[in-house]
């Protein structure tokens, strides 16, 4: 069953057609990926999903739900987050009160403690450093607590936006790891990577997202065979 | 020293004054000249509640719900719809929304400049100065309030969900948080403060005007930027500044040349640093 269902959608910034009339779904238990080069779409197709950019075509349905047009917070609400391209943390507020706003939606505050407990088992540098403000972390450390925010809602599909961008390669394994093992634990992934190679191998499907069209579309294992898609997106 | 406690006193004025430019600034970005009127509504409310019933803390009250109603009202009927506007559209209809607001009360009170007495609290003797007790008062209800803000602002979930907005609206958003509700309550804590300024500024100098609130808004709009607009100490810290200086300059020979003064003061702290005081540089946006 499709958990995510995009339809013919369309995105305009002013007269600029960026999306143009894409169509992809995301099943239930399933990590997709889309992939594709700079200014492709990705993070406009991202952003249109999640409600922070209005489209002017086209259908997002979640979970059996016409979701098109609705307030991002809403949308947060039925279940659905995103990781956002650059992180995003709150730089004023301590990586503790980060991951409070992630849960910001939840009212349980038993349940939420636990939550961040677990956090801190899953990312041992968030608990070493929860008094300190997130501005003062890592790049690194950083893009930890942008996935721990993230997952403290209890999403049943989040999305990550170039989660490995401007990461060391130690790092980059790491993030890939944890994103399975919030896959793992029963999250649907929707990821948008440059980095090809390790998102195609976790991935069940993958879509190319170019100039805001999908060009082609597969299992992970079938788009790294193809011999088009490894010159152009895996380095030969 | 009645000086310096006057400075003070006045200062606490423009300080919660300042406030509500600031956090409307830091979650709304936008400047909100209709600030200052509010606390010229606040002030006949006041004047109104008075004539009607006499009781002093029924006034205040009634000010204060009047206020926080209004600011409440005048986000979502002529700034909401303007979200995502240009910046220059919003500021051009909150001057409209200031003009709206003075015509009204002319309308209503007429021009005429109107006694407002709420409660005559006397001198008290410090050392050999003579105090007004009612700068004291204000002083200490200034200082009460900014600290309730600050501990909600540090210590609630809105509070962090406030610093939330101001920092990154689409995180926060992704977050779950409803931002547009999040500046309705910014608006009605603006106005509620807005509304206590009022009444101080009312022991202080006890008439209404229409244009009552335009010079307190305008200075306090000035401690807001010396102190780095978007920064809630910084207003705290702008408008006690701006108050003592008015008050020293005040009491001596260059007494004229107070209002030069204070805003050619505005114009040093922007030329050295031109965030303000505590004002952050805007971080980058790769």
């Amino acid at each position: 069953m499709a958990l995510l269902e995009v339809k013919d959608l369309q995105v305009f910034y002013g007269v600029i057609q960026a999306i143009k009339g894409i169509s992809f779904e995301v099943n239930q238990g399933e990590i997709v990926t889309l992939i594709g080069a700079n200014g492709a779409g990705k993070t406009t197709t991202m952003q249109s999903i999640m409600g922070l950019i209005k489209p002017r075509g086209g259908s997002v349905v979640y979970d059996g739900k016409d979701i098109t047009g609705m307030p991002t917070h809403k949308i947060v609400g039925m279940g659905m987050t995103q990781v956002p391209e650059g992180r995003r943390v709150f730089s004023e507020l301590t990586v503790y009160e980060n991951l409070l706003m992630g849960a910001y939606t939840e009212k349980d505050r038993s349940r939420i403690k636990e939550d961040i407990e677990e956090i801190y088992t899953i990312f041992p540098r968030l608990g070493e450093r929860k008094s300190q403000v997130a501005g003062t972390l890592s790049g690194g450390e950083q893009q930890m607590l942008a996935m721990g925010r993230a997952i403290m809602s209890h999403p049943k599909l989040l999305m990550l936006d170039e989660p490995s961008m401007g990461l060391s390669p130690a790092l980059v394994d790491q993030v890939f790891e944890i994103i399975k093992h919030f896959h793992k634990t029963g999250t649907t992934i929707l990821l948008v990577e440059q980095n090809a190679n390790k998102s195609l191998a976790i991935s069940d499907r993958a879509y190319v997202l170019e100039n805001g069209r999908i060009t082609v579309t597969g299992t992970g294992s079938e788009l790294m065979a193809s011999e088009e898609i490894r010159k152009a997106y895996l380095g030969g | 020293m009645s000086t310096l406690i006057e400075g003070l006193s006045i200062g606490s004025v423009y300080a919660l004054i300042a406030l509500g430019y600031t956090m409307v600034y830091g979650i709304a970005k936008m400047l909100n000249f209709a600030h200052g009127d509010i606390i010229m509504v606040g002030a006949y409310a006041v004047l109104t509640t008075m004539s009607l019933c006499g009781f002093p803390l029924v006034a205040i009250l009634v000010a204060v719900v009047v206020c926080t109603l209004l600011g409440i009202a005048i986000e979502k009927v002529a700034y909401k719809p303007l979200r995502g506007a240009s910046p220059l559209a919003v500021l051009i209809t909150a001057i409209g929304v200031s003009y709206l607001l003075q015509g009204i009360a002319q309308l209503v009170y007429g021009s005429a400049s109107r006694p407002v007495t709420i409660i005559d609290m006397g001198n008290v003797q410090i050392g050999n100065s003579a105090v007004r007790v009612s700068s004291i008062v204000t002083l200490v209800v200034g200082a009460i309030l900014m600290v309730i803000l600050t501990l909600f602002i540090k210590m609630t979930k809105t509070g962090r969900a406030m610093i939330a907005v101001s920092e990154d609206r689409g995180a926060a958003e992704l977050m779950g948080i409803n931002v547009n509700g999040i500046i309705s309550i910014t608006f009605a804590i603006g106005s509620a403060l807005a509304a206590a300024a009022s009444v101080c500024y009312l022991f202080q100098i006890p008439s209404a005007t229409p244009t009552l609130g335009s010079m307190p808004g305008i200075k306090a709009f000035t401690a807001a930027v010396i102190g780095g607009i978007g920064s809630i100490p910084g207003a705290v810290i702008g408008g006690v500044l701006l108050g003592v200086i008015e008050n020293v300059c005040k009491s001596t020979p260059l007494a004229p040349f107070t209002t030069s003064i204070e805003f050619g003061l505005l114009i040093v702290i922007l030329l050295v640093k031109p965030t303000g005081i505590l004002g952050k540089k805007r971080r980058e946006k790769v």
